[in-house]
């Protein structure tokens, strides 16, 4: 784990998770939530595999935490429709449904043990009383809570509580757990072990999560696949990966992790390649792959702060170039973060894995530099 | 600094001598021998004969027992009530008629308590005519009457404490499978019963210290302590009051200081195990 | 005729505001909490019908209806029968109905100086005693609100603690301090002073009235002082303010929605307070309260009272309606 840097995104997406995409299980068809003259969710429509993680990314008041209070029941939907399993959800209630949620605040009943909170959710199935002791051992020992059984929530540290809240959702064997913000209340140091125990219980239990949360790095590491959510819609659905290097929209790029976005024109369109002219670079950006848009339409080259290079010779070629002056650095330990300012007057921001530990070499402030990118790097947006 | 601390405990000094010199004189001239209120009568005091003479009073003794009565059944009622209003209004979101609801129940805590009285003997008077019930006033009407001002109360204090924690609380019961009447039993019910049982003295003490709305709505026959207690004071000071006094204050002294003594020994423990808690985590 | 004279009610009078005032503190500090779980189960269960119809209906049947009754009964005359008052709509034959709507109770109430003069006895009382509570309950709340967080919850009980006794005897405790042979002017005239005429005096209200609606006063003041930011008064100094320079500059504009909440909620039930002026106040001036029980009591007039009811619930209004608005923006402000 230690070599996930969270700092940087991109050194936190692992291999892509398998996804099995035969195996449809939940379908949001068209779903659209008003509260009164706010739509909180708009025409969203979604497909959830069976066994994956699947987070809704955004940020607050994107519609997310609603999209997965109608999967649990909370709230209907005012139009569209919700499917679990083939079943359509419309008029089965929060107490009937095959899903559960671990709460954001975890909702622990205060008067309850940790037993009895466990146990609750399978004392309303009526179950003979030696099978439900018998699951709420085992689903104790699974979440490593047997010695703190008969112990109280205010008896609990964070961690202790975010289990015992995983512990009671898990133990009805749900087709669909829901997740809201499952580690926002834990420390940073906490958080970060929490997520791959949370990975682990997945596996092993094999239930589908969606987990709803604001904080990128959580859904880069947890999910199978994200849907990034903005105004109430969906904006793209995809990996981390996907997600990370592929963004279909400036607020995608921009939402997750940082990038430099140049606004251009498209000057040459090629299926192979374009170039793009821009009144922020001195040189055109030249892309070695082919996108679909309108011939001289506005876009945007959006490249991420550690694609580009920074040295203090001049790079060969034509394009994907620029001098510009170090305004400012930013020392963070594992990577330093370079404001450059370009002679056109754009700021530039560049991330550098500080490998060596020479510091004569480092580059510093009010340096002249060159900035340069590879051909592949910048991603062309047209929205 | 030091001016300031001085002034405040001036002010405190006074301030409490203000609120409790009144009473402490209540309790000292109960067992005054004399019967001029303000004499102390140094020979024969302190003495219980007020105590006595209270005690062997029947008009005073049959008072105070219907309003006790009236008192209990009145804050059973209005705990019911005001807990089921104050369920609604604190979570049953928008419904048609909920402004309504709302109205009436903060509008008693506002409204001069003469208005209701007289209201409520108005409409007591028209049913009586109407459909022949309630025969007459008396306990049924006084106790009628004084639900309907304390449960507003009570539904207040529900409403404030549902406000303090999280309805997910609920939400994750029937979330667990539990029917909307079984979260109500089994998670809400528990979480409220400080504030039901607050609601339950507050109602209790509201009614047992009515006067003006029983003046309205009592029939002939049917007199509570207050009423007793308001004609006597009217003609003047009268010694086995301040017995009555004392006792009351005794009996509410005892019961706060109890509570107050076992809410300082939950709130210990609560810190105790939270620290317990902080010190064994992972 | 007989109406303006001071007349003895032979039944006894009437405290326009009772005893247990402690709701209206509560909902000072009550917050609506959201109301979710139950938007989607309400569609859906059948239960809920009868959890809002129960104390909906009991409120319906024994506050609004009673109301309308009241309402209506302003408007009729009044008749020597029983229920001594004429319906508003009569049946004068067959196929003829009279509604006799008689404005002449309201008209009377402006005709005759009685209902005027008291009406502006009670706001002047009110508006003395709720100046003379804040000027003592400001620094009890100031002084708690800097105590240690122990003392301050035993200084809080030892506030509310007098609540939980009987307001009536409460009040009837300073009979026997103010009279003219009372504690008061005994312990002067150790000191060479007095007799002074207390009891029935202008005096002897505000006391009576500030000493039952103090904690009214005090609880919200103090939950607003103790909330204040000390820094602010440390940053203050530094900045080179004298302590007293720094109390009216920072603490006080700071307390003003603690000290309107205080006022309004005692000036508010003070206007018809009854209990403390007939024991304690003057019998030639009489206050609005006690006006409308002999009205209903010793002249049997129920549509007067019923006037005199709607008028004073008027004259309530603006208060009540200032004081709702003012706690909504403080609400509004909390939530920023």
């Amino acid at each position: 784990m230690g070599e996930r840097q969270a700092s940087n995104a991109v050194e936190g997406v692992g291999p892509p998770r398998p996804v099995d995409r035969t195996n449809e299980y939940v379908r949001i068809e068209h779903v659209t939530k008003r509260f009164g003259d706010f739509v909180a969710v708009d025409n969203v429509s979604l497909t959830i595999f069976k066994g994956e993680i699947f987070c809704l990314l955004g940020g607050s008041g994107c519609g997310k935490t609603t999209l997965l209070r109608m999967l649990a029941g909370f709230e209907s939907p005012t139009s569209g429709r919700i499917f679990i399993d083939g079943q359509d959800m419309a008029d089965t209630l929060p107490y009937e449904r095959p899903v559960n949620m671990m709460f954001q605040s975890y909702a622990l009943f205060p008067h309850m043990t940790v037993e009895g909170n466990v146990a609750f959710g399978l004392e309303q199935e009526k179950l003979p009383r030696s099978e439900i002791a018998e699951r709420v051992a085992a689903m104790l020992d699974i979440v490593k809570l047997k010695d703190l059984a008969k112990r109280r929530p205010h008896q609990l540290s964070g961690g202790q509580r975010q289990r015992v809240a995983l512990a009671r959702a898990l133990v009805k064997k749900p087709k669909l757990l829901l997740l809201d913000e499952p580690l926002g209340a834990l420390d940073k140091k906490l958080r970060e072990a929490t997520q791959f125990e949370l990975i682990n219980l997945q596996e092993k239990l094999g239930v589908t999560f969606v987990v709803v949360t604001h904080d990128q790095e959580e859904a880069m590491t947890l999910a199978s696949r994200i849907g990034v959510m903005d105004r109430g819609e969906i904006v793209q659905v995809g990996t981390p990966t996907e997600i990370y290097e592929y963004p279909n929209s400036k607020f995608v790029a921009d939402f997750i992790g940082s990038v430099n976005m140049f606004e251009g024109r498209m000057v040459e369109d090629e299926p192979d390649y374009v170039r793009i002219e821009t009144p922020e670079l001195p040189c055109t950006i030249f892309v070695n792959h082919g996108i679909s848009a309108a011939p001289r339409a506005a876009v945007w080259a959006a490249i991420r702060p550690e694609k580009i290079d920074i040295a203090r010779e001049e790079p060969p070629g034509p394009d994907n170039r620029a001098r510009g002056v170090v305004r400012d650095v930013a020392y963070m330990g594992d990577m330093s973060v370079y404001l450059v300012q370009l002679d056109g007057g754009k700021m530039v921001r560049v991330t550098l894995p500080n490998s060596v530990r020479q510091l004569s070499e480092r580059i510093s402030w009010d340096e002249t530099v060159w900035l340069s990118w590879d051909a592949s790097s910048p991603v062309v947006l047209t929205q | 600094m030091k001016s300031r601390s001085l002034f405040r405990r001036l002010a405190l000094f006074f301030g409490f001598a203000f609120l409790y010199v009144p009473i402490l004189s209540m309790i000292v001239y109960s067992f005054n021998n004399s019967r001029l209120v303000t004499v102390w009568d140094a020979d024969d005091s302190p003495t219980l004969k007020w105590y006595r003479a209270l005690l062997s009073n029947d008009q005073i003794l049959g008072a105070a027992w219907l309003s006790i009565k009236v008192a209990a059944v009145t804050a059973t009622g209005a705990v019911i009530l005001g807990t089921l209003a104050g369920l609604v209004l604190a979570r049953f979101g928008p419904f048609k008629g909920r402004t309504l609801l709302s109205g009436m129940t903060t509008a008693p805590l506002v409204m001069p308590e003469v208005i209701t009285g007289l209201s409520l003997l108005l409409l007591f008077v028209f049913l009586e005519q109407l459909i022949g019930w309630p025969q007459g006033r008396g306990f049924v009407t006084i106790t009628i009457a004084h639900i309907t001002f304390s449960m507003a109360y009570v539904t207040v204090v529900v409403q404030s404490r549902l406000a303090t924690f999280d309805d997910s609380l609920e939400e994750a019961a029937m979330d667990l499978g539990a029917r909307p009447a079984k979260v109500f039993f089994r998670i809400t019910l528990p979480l409220i019963l400080p504030a039901i049982l607050s609601g339950w003295l507050l109602a209790f003490t509201l009614s047992w210290d009515d006067l003006v709305i029983s003046q309205f709505v009592a029939g002939p026959g049917s007199t509570t302590l207050p009423m007793v207690v308001f004609s006597k004071v009217r003609l003047g000071v009268s010694p086995d009051i301040n017995a009555l006094a004392t006792i009351m204050v005794m009996i509410v002294g005892f019961g706060v200081l109890v509570s107050a003594l076992y809410m300082r020994r939950q709130e210990r423990r609560v810190a105790l195990e939270a620290q317990m808690a902080r010190a064994d985590k992972h | 005729m007989a109406r303006s004279q001071v007349r003895q009610p032979q039944k006894p009078p009437i405290d326009a505001w009772g005893a247990g005032r402690l709701g209206l503190i509560f909902s000072l500090f009550y917050r609506y909490g959201p109301p979710r779980w139950s938007q989607y189960v309400r569609q859906h269960w059948s239960g809920q019908r009868l959890v809002i119809g129960v104390p909906f209906l009991w409120l319906f049947l024994f506050f609004a209806v009673p109301f309308i009754i009241v309402f209506k009964l302003s408007f009729s005359e009044v008749r020597l029968a029983m229920p001594p008052y004429a319906p508003l709509i009569e049946k004068v034959s067959e196929a003829a109905y009279a509604i006799n709507v008689n404005m002449g109770n309201y008209a009377y109430l402006f005709t005759d100086p009685l209902y005027t003069s008291s009406y502006l006895y009670s706001v002047k009382v009110a508006a003395v005693s709720t100046l003379f509570c804040l000027l003592v309950g400001y620094p009890m709340a100031y002084a708690i609100a800097r105590s240690t967080p122990t003392l301050r919850n035993v200084w809080l009980m030892l506030i509310i603690l007098p609540f939980w006794t009987s307001f009536l005897l409460r009040v009837y405790a300073w009979v026997g301090l103010l009279k003219t042979d009372g504690l008061i002017n005994q312990a002067l005239g150790l000191v060479g002073l007095g007799p002074y005429t207390m009891m029935y005096t202008d005096f002897a209200v505000y006391i009576g009235i500030v000493y039952s609606y103090l904690p009214f006063m005090i609880l919200p003041l103090y939950s607003n002082l103790e909330k204040h930011d000390l820094t602010l008064l440390e940053a203050a100094a530094d900045l080179g303010a004298s302590p007293i320079k720094s109390f009216l500059r920072i603490t006080l504009p700071l307390s003003f929605p603690g000290i309107v909440a205080g006022s309004l909620l005692v000036f508010i039930p003070a206007v018809g307070e009854y209990v403390i002026p007939s024991l304690l106040g003057r019998s030639d001036q009489l206050m609005i309260g006690r006006v409308l029980s002999d009205e209903f009591f010793a002249n049997r007039d129920w549509p007067v009272a019923s006037a005199v009811s709607i008028a004073m619930l008027l004259l309530l209004v603006v208060p009540i309606v200032l004081f709702q608005r003012f706690q909504n923006r403080e609400l509004a402000g909390a939530r920023k």
